[in-house]
């Protein structure tokens, strides 16, 4: 089995993106999406070697968190740009020590901080074990490191376990 | 069923408008804010609420024109979110570099340059990566 399907949930998602992409509920779609989710995985699986453990509940949860940080933050940014004097703007480098140990786990937790606004992931260390980040307004940079920490990777811990 | 289909426009309206203006302060954003790692926040913004506005939009326009629910909103909205901090964070390390190598024309900005990791180790822009940094999981 593990030689037939190596990704499940690789397999699911390219089922999915292919039934998007032709955006009709066919038969003949379900049947050629089926065969790219069965074929994709298997010629790729050298570059996947092992399988990320996900929590799918969590994943889903932190997923819908996101979105609505995504919403509230892009108001937020819109009100620096809009209001904020480039004289008052405190704009900051913030090193994020991580805990996560797998490197998905840690692409996925650096694609947050740039998505939801006011943070971008500019660098990772080369042990692994810092992000560096650019903050566009911050305050107290301590305090953002926790806020990034307890909101977003503590999450994520539960998600990859 | 023709009042439901009014308030759908005016959503579909309101979240195209809505989805507008987001693009516009991001590219505001990018003419008035000092520096290039300040400008990076700009356009990253644009593409997330401004586009993401635009996209149900379209979802709700097309359900109402053609009567079917469309997917491929949905595809864009994922591949956005899968390339956008991706390429935020390669013109991040451009400007890491250039900062490194004293570019006389650019400046390290308001929030000066990027401090020095904590441990032994450089930032992974700079230096390889060590020997026993995982780069995908092995776990089997």
């Amino acid at each position: 089995m593990r030689r037939i399907i190596p990704h499940p949930g690789l397999s699911v998602l390219l089922l999915i993106v292919w039934m998007l992409l032709q955006n009709t509920l066919s038969f003949g779609a379900l049947v050629v999406g089926i065969v790219i989710g069965i074929l994709v995985p298997i010629f790729t699986a050298p570059f996947w070697p092992g399988r990320p453990r996900i929590g799918f509940l969590h994943g889903f949860a932190y997923l819908a968190l996101v979105l609505w940080d995504i919403v509230v933050a892009n108001f937020e940014v819109a009100w620096i740009i809009l209001f904020k004097r480039n004289r008052d703007l405190k704009s900051a480098w913030l090193v994020i020590p991580i805990e996560l140990d797998t490197p998905e786990a840690i692409t996925v937790l650096a694609g947050t901080i740039s998505l939801t606004p006011g943070t971008v992931t500019s660098d990772v260390s080369a042990c692994g074990d810092f992000l560096l980040v650019h903050a566009l307004d911050s305050a107290d940079p301590a305090a953002d490191i926790q806020r990034i920490k307890t909101r977003y990777e503590a999450r994520l811990k539960k998600v990859f376990r | 069923m023709s009042w439901l289909a009014t308030v759908a426009e005016f959503v579909a309206a309101f979240v195209i408008v809505l989805g507008a203006a987001f693009a516009l302060i991001g590219s505001w954003g990018l003419v008035r804010l000092p520096t290039l790692m300040e400008r990076l926040h700009g356009p990253t913004k644009a593409t997330t609420l401004g586009v993401g506005g635009i996209l149900v939009g379209s979802i709700l326009v097309s359900r109402l024109e053609q009567g079917a629910w469309s997917g491929h909103e949905l595809l864009i909205t994922l591949f956005l979110f899968i390339t956008a901090p991706i390429a935020a964070n390669m013109m991040a390390k451009v400007h890491l570099h250039r900062l490194r190598l004293r570019d006389a024309a650019i400046s390290p900005g308001p929030a000066g340059a990027p401090p020095e990791p904590g441990g032994e180790a450089g930032w992974a822009t700079y230096e390889a990566p060590q020997p026993d940094t995982p780069v995908a999981t092995s776990r089997e």
